[in-house]
């Protein structure tokens, strides 16, 4: 043991892990329910397979892929990571999945490709409140494209071990431990490299609330609610957020100059 | 017909308040009015909350509080309409069980979900409209609530009661707003209280309009 610096490992937390009953009963996917309890009930609808997941825009090599291909392309890994909403609660999650810039090296983005745009299924036989206009359907999202090139960012198909289950976005989603959970778009089937920053779907319902970058940080309140504590979930006492989710380390870098008060 | 009704022996039938015909409404509603809180009490005892306790509790007891806050304001609409008597006798029982709501809603929030952190709590209210919203419905009630008793009614005189107890229409509407403002961005069922609302309000302003051409005709 050579000091804490060298036994860091930002890929995985020793934190305790939120229940696999948790992780999958209490989630944030309007496409199936508005409240906390509804995407698990009513997931039967979605059907994870046949899945074809489109690349297409400033790459070399745009194509539509088969989901059992795609997932054969890269090893997957588990990684254990913090999961902060912005509604002020969080969790621990493994993860079973692969990192979004291997995929992107394989497309091979051109030189005018700046942005990633992510964009779940648009289908109400299966995503049934996609026939309300809670938001503007298909959700979106994107990130910029050294945020999704770096190594923390990842596309996954699996939590603890199994297929991800419909409520937490099968068969494929993003994760970005760093961001603010609505930031992981959710059953992805489509993903294009942009030369723009693409619309993303909360920030186009409430754009002061709401922002494209959504970091997370403790010292750019909600307008609404602080963002300086947290609740893990399964706790009563609430504890601090972090910067960046507590991987200021590896990505505050990424934000050198930019005022995050103004891009939130 | 109240004469008709066989007074027992050790008990006559005395004109006590809530006596009477429907002597047990007021206990059946009080009665009524508790149990979602004792049911919800026994779920959070038995860790059946979800994953949430806390978020599911604060939602679920400020449901409950702006639920009879509107039926109370409902009584004297439903009295005007259908010229029963006893939507007014329960009144005041629902805006008390309102105000028990409102007070474990802001219990929970103080106490369980901020740890009675004062400073945050100061700031909570003081920067952020939704929480200083609710909380400033909560703080109009207190006069009422405190007022709500035979003898306080009597001491204010019925004039100055009634219009310190009007208040209970902008405590609604706060609650109202206050929810609107706490859904993320789904507002239909809070705009469905305030719908209700807007009606009963239409009702008392129908029937006041109505009383006035009386009077002048």
């Amino acid at each position: 043991p050579s000091g804490s610096a060298a036994a860091r490992n930002p890929f995985t937390t020793d934190e305790p892990r939120t229940p696999y009953e948790d992780v999958t009963t209490y989630n944030n996917y309007y496409e199936l329910g508005l409240d906390k309890e509804d995407p698990a009930r009513n997931a039967k609808t979605l059907k994870p397979r046949p899945w074809t997941v489109v690349f297409e825009g400033e790459i070399k090599k745009p194509q539509r892929v088969d989901i059992e291909t795609l997932l054969k392309w890269f090893p997957l890994e588990e990684r254990v990571y913090r999961m902060r909403c912005v509604e002020t609660w969080s969790m621990v999650i493994p993860w079973l999945g692969f990192p979004l810039g291997k995929l992107l090296e394989r497309l091979e983005p051109t030189s005018r490709a700046k942005y990633v745009a992510f964009s779940t299924l648009m289908d109400p036989e299966q995503l049934p409140f996609q026939l309300t206009d809670v938001l503007e359907w298909p959700y979106r999202e994107g990130l910029r494209l050294d945020e999704a090139m770096h190594p923390l960012t990842m596309l996954a198909a699996g939590l603890y071990g199994k297929s991800l289950p419909g409520q937490n976005g099968a068969p494929l989603r993003l994760v970005v431990p760093w961001k603010y959970g609505f930031k992981g778009i959710k059953s992805i089937v489509r993903i294009a490299l942009v030369e723009k920053e693409p619309q993303t779907s909360w920030n186009m319902a409430a754009p002061r609330e709401y922002g494209f970058y959504a970091n997370v940080n403790p010292d750019v309140a909600h307008p609404r609610w602080s963002q300086a504590m947290e609740r893990r979930i399964g706790d009563v006492e609430k504890r601090p957020t972090l910067p960046f989710n507590g991987y200021a380390e590896e990505v505050a870098s990424l934000y050198a100059g930019m005022d995050l008060r103004m891009s939130y | 017909m109240a004469a008709s009704v066989l007074p027992t022996p050790d008990k006559p039938a005395a004109p006590r308040a809530g006596a009477g015909k429907l002597g047990w409404l007021v206990p059946a509603i009080v009665t009524g009015g508790l149990v979602p809180a004792v049911v919800l009490a026994a779920r959070a005892a038995r860790g059946d909350l979800g994953a949430n306790p806390i978020a599911e509790a604060m939602n679920q007891l400020g449901l409950l509080a702006l639920v009879l806050l509107v039926l109370s304001l409902a009584a004297t609409p439903l009295q005007i309409v259908t010229a029963w008597k006893w939507p007014i006798r329960i009144r005041k029982s629902l805006g008390l069980l309102g105000f028990f709501y409102v007070c474990a809603h802001f219990l929970v929030y103080a106490v369980v979900d901020q740890s009675l952190a004062l400073r945050a709590i100061v700031e909570d209210i003081t920067k952020r409209p939704f929480i200083l919203v609710g909380f400033a419905g909560f703080v109009l009630l207190l006069p009422l609530a405190a007022t709500s008793t035979a003898r306080a009614l009597k001491w204010m005189g019925f004039a100055r009661w009634k219009r310190l107890h009007r208040l209970a229409y902008v405590v609604a509407i706060l609650g109202v707003v206050h929810f609107v403002m706490r859904v993320k961005k789904d507002v239909t069922e809070p705009a469905l209280y305030g719908a209700v609302l807007a009606g009963l309000f239409l009702i008392r302003i129908m029937n006041w309009a109505r009383e006035r051409g009386d009077k002048r005709g």
